[in-house]
């Protein structure tokens, strides 16, 4: 049984598709991410899946029946927006109170619930406060505990992290995860920030100008993409361009638009002479002999961020590429010639996009 | 310090248009009223000072009556003025594409292009028994014989809304305007049927405008004097007619100036008791940034 599902969604918008046959089917309790650039149809999926826009085709299924003739304010999926939406004239208890009073329970029950919600989100005895005496991360757990406390099938969260700063951000990342497994609500998650998707998610589906490129884990996503999309938008990459000289089994021999050439894993269906891409994660990459095929060049630059530094290579033929550079060994100095080597199975090739 | 003495230079050059608008043409006239109102004449070119006008305006019911007429007509306007304006508001605002909205606001602000006084007539035209719905109505058989439609209240309510509803819609769409669409789909999400999220989101949240927007009319229409002179006739008992008749025809001046310090005294009353009762403050509507 699904708690979510959606069957061959689409949303068209005069003689543009937002959304395209789109497919998903969301386990119980599950943290599901859809991942994609802005203006990729995510935040028009998600108002479908609320009730805000009808769908052009396709079929929305709560806990397997079709919603889809059913008004926003009857469905019980409850949604947390970009700005949280918290209503300003009301104050904290109000908020959370607002749907359980439009549900017509009574005041004495109102009253425990209130309090028992804010008490699981860290936040109790705030009940008198108003919004603007709250903090950003205090106003992301009411505007969650005001969905909450109505027991959703589904919480749909749009980017509710995006007003944030970096440090609450990566705070808040946690905190979601753990509110999720207390409560154990399926929660439907937004976002264009692969590393919000990566951290928080049981499965992410990427999403690309309407579709649904891959659904997977988040591991999956990460080790396996299954399109040059993905592997650009999932994690960082250095992205080569080039084409199929020959293939020999799974590897191919691919020469380079800019020069040289390099053995990777064909990870689609292109054949020699196709135009392609090859995606090279930097932590696939290491200075010195050692991997399959080797690149010379010199150290352009040290990309020092903890143990996220980088050293960025300059190849002789001109690229750019960074290499994780984990142990901050700095890999010599800025100028010194050096090779970057890497196995041929951590470098993937797609089909070159809009190619 | 050459900084600082030219910064308060400035701010004080600056601040003198207003100080002189506001000392010259309000509170010294109305201070000039408020002495002549405290002048009894006992003789010819003598006075003494006392609260007769006052005491005369209390034990004078038709005085008194008028003045509580006109409050209660002028609430009755704003009301009226209210409910028609806030859809036009609401659409404005939240439904016209922006491209429209522009227009729109233009097209509310047509009818003062016109001076109050031909609008009156243009009401008068469309009203009288001569006029244009009366000679109609008889023509297509509605009616047997032409009827007036001037000098009852409806007609100065009528044509009072029609003048100050502009002053409604304004504060209305400014404050509606500040109002993310997100709290409108976050009350739908959470359950709330279309009425409460109009109960509760939108009259909430747009309630600094309609308080700005209620104290704007209701003090513009207690203080109108064309409109209900023209559109009432002699029985519309406006309280601005009161003060004109003591000032002009009767040359009273003591009398009109009491009754113009009734007036401010009176709508300044009913405004703070509107204040009071929707739990408003001047800060938190009027003023508000």
């Amino acid at each position: 049984m699904y708690d979510l599902s959606c069957s061959g969604l689409t949303k068209r918008f005069g003689p543009f598709t937002a959304v395209s046959d789109v497919s998903l089917d969301i386990p119980s309790g599950s943290f599901f991410s859809i991942l994609g650039p802005s203006g990729c149809g995510k935040t028009t999926l998600m108002r479908m899946i609320a009730g805000f826009e009808s769908p052009s085709e396709g079929d929305i299924k709560i806990k397997g029946e079709s919603v889809v003739a059913t008004p926003p304010n009857k469905r019980n999926v409850k949604m947390v927006f970009q700005h949280l939406a918290l209503f300003p004239m009301m104050s904290v208890g109000e908020n959370i109170a607002y749907g359980l009073r439009c549900r017509g329970e009574k005041r004495g029950a109102i009253g425990a619930k209130v309090a028992g919600i804010l008490d699981r989100v860290g936040l109790p005895g705030t009940e008198d406060k108003r919004i603007d005496q709250l903090s950003g991360g205090q106003k992301q757990r009411i505007a969650i505990a005001r969905c909450m406390v109505l027991e959703p099938d589904v919480l749909l969260l749009d980017e509710p992290l995006g007003a944030l700063d970096l440090k609450l951000r990566e705070h808040m990342k946690i905190e979601l995860k753990l509110l999720q497994n207390q409560f154990e609500t399926t929660f439907l998650y937004i976002t264009h920030d692969q590393s919000e998707a990566l951290v928080m998610s049981d499965q992410v589906a990427v999403m690309n100008a309407g579709r649904f490129e891959q659904i997977g884990s988040p591991k999956e996503l990460y080790d396996a993409p299954v399109s040059g999309f993905v592997a650009g938008f999932v994690g960082d990459s250095n992205c080569l361009t080039g084409t199929i000289a020959t293939v020999d089994g799974a590897d191919a021999r691919v020469r380079l638009d800019d020069g040289g050439e390099l053995i990777g894993r064909v990870a689609d269906r292109s054949g020699p002479g196709d135009a392609v891409e090859v995606f090279l994660r930097p932590e696939a990459l290491s200075l010195g002999a050692g991997g399959a095929t080797t690149l010379p060049g010199t150290v352009d630059s040290l990309l020092f961020n903890g143990a996220n530094s980088r050293v960025l290579v300059k190849l002789a033929t001109g690229q750019m590429l960074e290499v994780a550079d984990p142990a901050q060994s700095g890999g010599g100095a800025v100028g010194d010639t050096v090779t970057v080597s890497f196995q041929p199975e951590r470098a993937r090739v797609f089909a070159r996009r809009g190619a | 310090m050459m900084g600082r003495d030219a910064g308060r230079l400035s701010l004080i050059l600056l601040f003198m248009p207003f100080a002189l608008w506001i000392g010259l043409l309000i509170v010294l006239p109305q201070l000039g009223i408020g002495y002549v109102s405290l002048r009894e004449k006992v003789g010819i070119n003598q006075y003494e000072f006392g609260f007769k006008n006052y005491a005369d305006f209390i034990s004078e019911p038709i005085y008194r009556n008028t003045l509580l007429r006109t409050a209660w007509m002028s609430i009755l306007v704003t009301a009226l003025a209210l409910i028609a304006g806030f859809p036009v508001a609401y659409y404005i605002a939240k439904i016209a594409k922006t491209r429209s909205r522009a227009a729109l606001f233009l097209m509310c602000l047509i009818p003062l292009w016109v001076s109050d006084l031909v609008r009156a007539y243009g009401w008068i035209v469309l009203l009288r028994e001569t006029g244009v719905i009366s000679t109609a109505l008889v023509s297509i058989g509605l009616i047997s014989q032409p009827i007036e439609m001037l000098y009852t209240d409806m007609t100065v309510i009528i044509g009072l809304v029609y003048t100050v509803i502009l002053f409604m819609i304004v504060p209305l769409v400014s404050t509606l305007q500040g109002m993310d669409d997100a709290l409108l789909e976050a009350g739908y999400n959470l359950g709330g049927s279309r009425f409460t999220v109009f109960r509760r989101i939108i009259v909430p949240y747009a309630m600094p405008g309609i308080v700005a927007g209620s104290i704007i009319t209701f003090m513009l229409t207690a203080g109108s004097y064309l409109t209900p002179v023209l559109l009432g006739g002699k029985n519309s008992s406006w309280f601005t007619e009161q003060i004109y008749n003591q000032f002009i025809t009767r040359y009273n001046w003591e009398a009109g100036a009491t009754f113009g310090v009734l007036l401010l005294l009176f709508t300044s009353l009913v405004v703070w008791l509107g204040l009071l009762l929707t739990g408003q403050s001047l800060a938190t509507t009027v003023a508000k940034d």
